[in-house]
């Protein structure tokens, strides 16, 4: 099978091109030879059906960081048949000389110049034609947003491919001369099969340095026209209100206050409607249709494994809502503008604005946040972000505040009680990063490029979060079912005791915990929900939900009837600050690759979580407000 | 002329050299951060934080420190 691979810059598009291109039927995984994750698809492309590979991002093909060591190391050992270069077409002018790189370095290439709309709209234009001649590889112009020249660019890509590479590989001018009858190929639909240009022997052609800068001059100055002043576009006249050294700061406080609340002002009547339907299912279908099943498995089925995943999935609607707005506010370039305010409070704990970034990624996800930080050079700077991030409040987390938020404050309160806990979050960062520092830190470059504000598409929104949803979902029925059915044997075994009373497992377990946890506020009912939060927050509600032996309104009234509000912000911000869940443990391993800091982070977490409950709960009692 | 660090908002300069090297050279004059090019600081962030800068069609954050090193010429009204 032919390879196909979509290598450009970072903000060029790239991800939304591949999604288009690949529909929803890409797969990540490792590809043979090589130890990182690439997201790949089987396309077909005019005659043939392709494997096209999505690169990471880079700047430069001779780049040093983490990223362009995989797009480096990707090209030099892997048989790759076209290089698809994405470049933005409106930042042409600087980007150029990438293709011109890996034109150089001998590799077969088509240029597709994306967001070109973008692009006519800022004055700058380009003659495809004049490109094609100047560069001696295929150009399309498109949006892949949009779709505009979508058609035309599958077109010229199946066409790069009915060139059949030739045995030997060729001489410079060679590569002109059979570069230039490629072009015409590509050109004329009709046209048969020619031979072009192998690869060079790619691992030695990528070591050399290539400056792209004199051929994309070249190019640049025989195809394409820069206006001479950029028109002031409604980025700039937002920037100056968003980017505002005063007005930014708040203004970033506000719109984190706003979509919060939206999420659950809009989410908790979803969720409600939600739990209603799973209560009806339960007491119209199933209940009836367990009738003559022995009592201890139709405990297990319905109040074990039925109550537990319809607690659970109540949540869905809440954690779709929550991406969605996460994706609006990520697509929109708003992020970037975000580490910008932020740089100067970060680089004071010892951080910077990306670090920013990541947390507020994290407030999805904490363990694509965690792999994010591979931007990251110097160590010490990247091992400090990943020892902060897990105490984003991701949206596991958020699942688990809003149940309690609601069993426990009245509705006017509860968005307020929601906003003070991401206040904790952002709290526990600062003060992590402050105590854990390293006295000298080590100089890492910072520069960030600002893209243009850009209205996400809906399709792009609902791919996105529609994605994170299914995420969510494995990882909550990978661990759910098992930790379900855990908390239901733990609760009712030895089999002859009243189910979660003081003789089952669960209530040793609560009774040997409780000089740890009394201290804090938190019963023993809910040491247990801790005790297995500890494999995944999604958990929580679940095995609450078996506990009790309740679920949904009556289990809220279970629990606001044994926890002061105190003793339940005593184990939210228990839940918020300990391990997230195992599988962030496991990408802290991986991404650090050393036990000991895996173990600082669970130690620290465990330990700082036990020392703010317990402060906050004694404080609390102290004032009278237990 | 100042380096870019102390050009004031609003006011066009051209690069004249980068003093830096490895990873941040690489990726300054990826960014547009080279010799010859035309830019602007469009504003800079409270507390010391980082500029924001305009090269042709591209903006982008970078801090101060990071800006010492980057040497200017003044530019031509041409």
């Amino acid at each position: 099978m032919k390879c196909v691979a979509l290598v450009g810059m970072p903000n060029t598009g790239k991800s939304t091109l591949f999604n288009r291109l690949t529909g929803a039927g890409a797969r990540v995984g490792n590809w043979p030879g090589l130890t990182v994750e690439l997201a790949s698809a089987r396309v077909p492309l005019g005659r043939h059906l392709a494997r096209v590979v999505d690169l990471p991002g880079i700047h430069d093909l001779q780049g040093l960081t983490e990223d362009e060591g995989v797009v480096q190391e990707f090209l030099a050992t892997q048989r790759v048949d076209l290089v698809a270069v994405v470049l933005n077409a409106t930042q042409i002018e600087r980007q150029l000389a990438l293709a011109v790189q890996l034109r150089d370095a001998g590799f077969a290439c088509a240029l597709l110049l994306n967001m070109h709309d973008e692009a006519r709209r800022w004055g700058v234009r380009i003659d495809a034609a004049a490109l094609q001649r100047s560069l001696g590889m295929p150009v399309a112009l498109l949006s892949a947003k949009y779709g505009q020249g979508w058609g035309e660019a599958l077109l010229m890509l199946g066409r790069c491919l009915d060139t059949e590479p030739a045995a030997e590989p060729a001489s410079e001018p060679a590569i002109g001369a059979a570069m230039e009858a490629a072009i015409e190929v590509a050109m004329e639909p009709a046209a048969g099969p020619v031979t072009a240009p192998a690869t060079l022997p790619a691992a030695q052609a990528l070591r050399q340095r290539h400056d792209g800068a004199p051929g994309a001059r070249a190019a640049l100055a025989a195809a394409v026209r820069l206006p001479a002043v950029l028109p002031r576009g409604w980025t700039q006249r937002l920037d100056a209100w968003v980017m505002h050294p005063w007005l930014g700061p708040p203004l970033f406080l506000a719109a984190m206050a706003l979509v919060f609340n939206a999420v659950f002002t809009f989410g908790k009547p979803l969720q409600d409607f939600t739990g209603d339907v799973f209560d009806a299912l339960r007491g119209a279908a199933l209940q009836p249709l367990l009738a003559a099943a022995p009592d201890w498995l139709r405990g297990l089925l319905l109040d074990g494994l039925y109550g537990g995943l319809a607690t659970v999935a109540a949540f869905l609607p809440v954690i779709l809502l929550f991406f969605v707005c996460m994706s609006l506010i990520e697509e929109s370039g708003y992020f970037a503008r975000a580490a910008f305010l932020a740089d100067s409070l970060m680089t004071r704990l010892g951080l910077d604005g990306r670090a920013f970034v990541m947390l507020l990624m994290g407030f999805g996800c904490n363990v694509p946040a965690l792999m994010g930080t591979r931007i990251m050079r110097s160590r010490g700077l990247r091992l400090l972000s990943m020892l902060v991030i897990p105490f984003s409040l991701c949206s596991a987390r958020l699942q688990v505040f809003l149940f309690m938020i609601a069993a426990l404050f009245s509705p006017r309160q509860a968005p307020w009680v929601l906003l003070a806990l991401y206040g904790a979050s952002f709290a526990t960062t600062f003060a992590t990063a402050l105590l854990l520092r390293p006295r000298r830190a080590a100089p890492e470059p910072f520069v960030l490029e600002l893209p243009p504000y850009r209205l996400p598409t809906l399709r792009q929104v609902l791919l996105r979060a529609s994605g994170e949803v299914g995420h969510f979902l494995r990882r909550a029925t990978r661990f759910i079912v098992l930790g379900v059915l855990g908390v239901w044997a733990l609760t009712h075994l030895p089999p002859d005791q009243p189910a979660a009373g003081p003789g089952t497992w669960a209530g040793w377990l609560g009774t040997y915990t409780q000089p740890l946890f009394a201290p804090l506020g938190i019963p023993p009912e809910l040491v247990l929900a801790l005790i297995f939060g500890f494999v995944a927050k999604e958990i929580v509600i679940g095995s609450l939900a078996v506990i009790y032996g309740l679920q949904g309104l009556a289990l809220q009234q279970a629990i606001a009837a044994q926890v002061s509000p105190a003793a339940g912000l005593s184990f939210m911000l228990f839940t918020l600050i300990y391990t997230p869940c195992l599988s962030t443990v496991a990408t802290l391993r991986s991404e650090s690759r050393s036990n000991a800091f895996t173990l600082l982070s669970l130690g620290w977490s465990l330990g700082l979580a036990w020392v703010v409950s317990l402060a906050f709960y004694q404080g609390a009692k102290t004032l009278g407000w237990g | 002329m100042p380096p870019l660090s102390a050009l004031s908002p609003g006011i066009p300069a051209r690069v004249a050299r980068v003093h830096a090297e490895g990873a941040l050279l690489h990726r300054m004059e990826a960014l547009g951060l080279c010799s010859g090019n035309l830019l602007q600081v469009l504003r800079r962030a409270a507390f010391g934080g980082p500029l924001h800068l305009r090269i042709g069609a591209t903006e982008l954050l970078l801090r101060r420190v990071d800006a010492g090193c980057v040497e200017l010429a003044v530019a031509d009204p041409s």
